[in-house]
């Protein structure tokens, strides 16, 4: 595998075509990082393919170990992250779940660790497209969870996270939900920006008092058992509450720095003013949506798209704005909970929760697609619009979670 | 190939009044009366000093040392996941390798040690142990000790269990006596045939206080990688009053059951009593002289005595190299 930037890069900004597991491995070399593991696993590990290319070719300084198992893979960056080194990883599928307990504790021990998710279908049966349950399983645990739509934004994520996940007031991890093949394997391209400004933008990592060092004998990580866990626990729930600020603060200096970024952090609105029907999806899926919501606008459809960015910490507020005042919400999940209420999708029920406490609150429709990495066509956005003027139409919902482009 | 940096202040030990005063594991701790792992997590802390950072993973050693707010540890610890202990190492030395390499930290040399139980080594965490000792631009230390159970969660049977041991997962029954059919696992040997380059690898025993001191000295100094295993009587464990921690883990050495040597750069030199037995000197006990001070061989018939002791003798008279490689080469 070549890599398309040159060693002696970083001096100006590029403009490369390359994909979003490329972009997000020149993140790594810009932001310095100290400790990387890989473990092979269709699609993410493309990532540590370029990764492993740019340190062998000198563009950057750093431990990059293969490790035998993802466990050890998430195992081993804590524990640098825990001396303090920067760190990456990443996983897909089941490999994901294979580090599960490791990924459990990064985020209890509030390990700064980034790691890439290249969103892969969970075994059995074996398949590499892109679901997004694999990451979803981190949703409760105090992880960041970001979905990207572009390889732009895959790097541009990549570098926020560093300065989010290290952030004194934060301290917890940070997942970067990528969908394979769809942005894993495609190629855009990428405005690759210059040390000196990744430099200007990212501080480096100091856990000060908490850094595991001879200097300072701490004792990480007792049984705390009944007496402390609820207290701790509550640590992380504030941890998480003010990662909301940080993101806020983070991306508004990204924007200054680098001179690119959406009005919101968290959200990407679509077409959404005076829009009567507002679908709302993740990931890549947002390229057909917008496609479809542009041609039905066309047709004199009062149509809007808001992409869920941050999955967590999840803005409540920006997303009751956004979908504000809509008549039906059609919510696209590209995963599945099976026997949860109405048998929808996780995303369907994060919105239904967000919307709840709305005066008026509109007609909500779910629609489970693209799973297995099928794709999301305009013609499947078309349908999920039609169907949810349908039920607008006769004020009668015939059901509630619908499954898309799939054989009966 | 990068110069490893090794600490240069742990000099070989002669005589017991040459091992450090001072501290580094203390009270804080609340493990059971004639616990011979907390005499190994003191004896390892003691001989590599205070420049050290330590991992334990889950078990008695977490449990029962590290209770939030009572930590023993004078030493930078950290808890690590039951199969993490390689990866632990790893990670940490990684880490400090980095950001001194790259400038962010001190050039100093910093101890790693990792420590795991039998559960954590033997069982869980051998994969993750075999890829640490093949990253030999790192110095760690793994150090197992082996308690012969799951003895942090009520006593359970390991792959490092003896044959016949009464264990909660391994009763014996009216109609199944012997519960666990396995032989112990013969970890050490395993790793240091598999791991050719790594520099060090060791079998120590807490009743041998000054071997052990020099053991651990010996894997953080010579570079790169290390492991040593170490049997541990449990009195909750094995069944006896706690005042015979001490004897029991001679006998298991006497007896001829566990070998006492070192690995270094690829040749074995025996220690201690094995070495006696070895050259001749000495006469292994009878197994049944351990066996039967131990509530968790109880049932043993006189048939499983027999037994027991047949594999013993096989392993002196039939491997390889006695008590260490259980296969012979073919005289074809």
């Amino acid at each position: 595998m070549t890599t398309t930037v040159p060693t002696d890069m970083f001096q100006q900004s590029t403009e490369e075509l390359i994909s979003g597991s490329e972009a997000i491995a020149i993140a790594c070399a810009l932001a310095d990082v100290d400790v990387i593991t890989a473990y092979p696993i269709r699609p993410y590990d493309t990532v540590m393919q370029y990764v492993s290319k740019l340190k062998a070719d000198g563009a950057f300084d750093c431990d990059f170990i293969v490790a035998e198992s993802e466990h050890s893979q998430f195992e081993i960056v804590k524990h640098a992250s825990a001396v303090g080194a920067r760190t990456f990883c990443g996983s897909s599928g089941v490999g994901w779940f294979y580090a599960f307990e490791a990924i459990t504790v990064t985020a209890g021990l509030r390990m700064p660790v980034v790691a890439m998710v290249g969103n892969r279908a969970l075994d059995d049966p074996g398949a590499f497209g892109v679901e997004h349950n694999d990451a979803m399983a981190v949703r409760d645990l105090g992880w960041h969870l970001y979905w990207v739509a572009t390889a732009q934004e895959a790097m541009d994520i990549a570098l926020l996270a560093w300065r989010v996940a290290e952030d004194r007031n934060v301290l917890l991890p940070f997942a970067i939900s990528c969908d394979g093949s769809f942005l894993t394997h495609s190629q855009a391209i990428v405005q690759v920006p210059t040390r000196e400004q990744v430099n200007r933008y990212l501080p480096g990592y100091n856990r000060h008092e908490l850094q595991l060092h001879p200097d300072n004998p701490i004792t990480v990580a007792p049984q705390v058992n009944e007496d402390w866990l609820m207290e701790i626990r509550r640590q992380t729930d504030e941890a998480m509450r003010r990662a909301v600020g940080v993101i806020y603060e983070a991306y508004d200096e990204f924007k200054e720095v680098f001179g690119r970024g959406d009005p919101s952090p968290f959200i990407e609105e679509y077409m959404t003013e005076d829009a009567e029907i507002i679908l709302v999806g993740m990931g890549t899926l947002a390229m057909p949506t917008r496609v479809a919501v542009r041609r039905m606008r066309e047709q004199g459809k009062k149509v809007g798209f808001v992409r869920v960015k941050f999955f967590r910490p999840f803005a409540v507020e920006e997303v009751q704005n956004a979908l504000r005042g809509a008549k039906g919400i059609a919510v696209i999940d590209r995963d599945y909970s099976y026997g949860s209420p109405s048998f929808g999708g996780v995303l369907f029920h994060e919105l239904r929760s967000t919307l709840y406490p709305l005066p008026e609150r509109p007609l909500m429709l779910n629609f489970i697609a693209g799973l297995g990495g099928r794709e999301v066509m305009v013609r499947d956005v078309n349908e999920m619009v039609e169907t949810i003027e349908k039920a607008l139409e006769t004020g009668k919902i015939e059901q509630e979670t619908t499954w898309i482009n799939v054989r009966e | 190939m990068t110069t490893l940096m090794t600490a240069t202040d742990l000099p070989q030990v002669r005589g017991v009044k040459n091992i450090p005063v001072e501290e580094f594991y203390s009270s804080g701790h609340r493990t059971c009366q004639g616990c011979e792992s907390a005499l190994v997590m003191r004896l390892m802390i003691k001989a590599a000093g205070p420049r050290t950072i330590v991992l334990g993973s889950t078990g008695c050693m977490y449990v029962a040392n590290t209770t939030y707010y009572s930590t023993p540890w004078v030493v930078p610890w950290m808890h690590t996941q039951l199969g993490s202990s390689g990866s632990a190492a790893t990670g940490t030395a990684a880490g400090l390798a980095s950001m001194m390499r790259k400038g962010k930290m001190n050039q100093e040399p910093i101890n790693v040690i990792a420590f795991c139980g039998d559960g954590g080594g033997v069982d869980m965490g051998l994969s993750a142990i075999s890829a640490a000792l093949q990253h030999d631009e790192y110095n760690l230390l793994i150090l197992c000790y082996d308690n012969e159970s799951y003895a942090n969660t009520d006593i359970q049977v390991s792959g490092s269990s003896p044959w016949g041991a009464n264990s909660t997962f391994s009763p014996p029954g009216k109609v199944h006596r012997i519960m666990n059919s396995r032989w112990k696992k013969n970890t050490a040997p395993m790793l240091a045939a598999g791991h050719p380059d790594v520099r060090y690898i060791a079998t120590a025993c807490g009743s041998y206080g000054l071997d052990f001191n020099n053991k651990i000295r010996r894997a953080l100094t010579i570079g790169g990688p290390t492991f040593i295993h170490s049997i541990d009587p449990c009195p909750k464990g094995w069944d006896y009053d706690p005042k015979y921690s001490h004897e029991l883990g001679m006998l298991a050495i006497e007896t001829g059951l566990w070998v006492q040597y070192e690995i270094i750069d690829g040749e074995l030199i025996l220690n201690g009593p094995s070495r006696s037995i070895a050259k001749g000197i000495r006469r292994r006990k009878p197994i049944e002289d351990y066996l039967s001070r131990q509530g968790r061989f109880a049932h043993f018939t006189p048939d499983d005595i027999a037994h027991f002791q047949q594999r013993v003798d096989d392993s002196w008279e039939k491997w390889w190299m006695p008590g260490v490689i259980p296969f012979t080469m073919s005289q074809d």
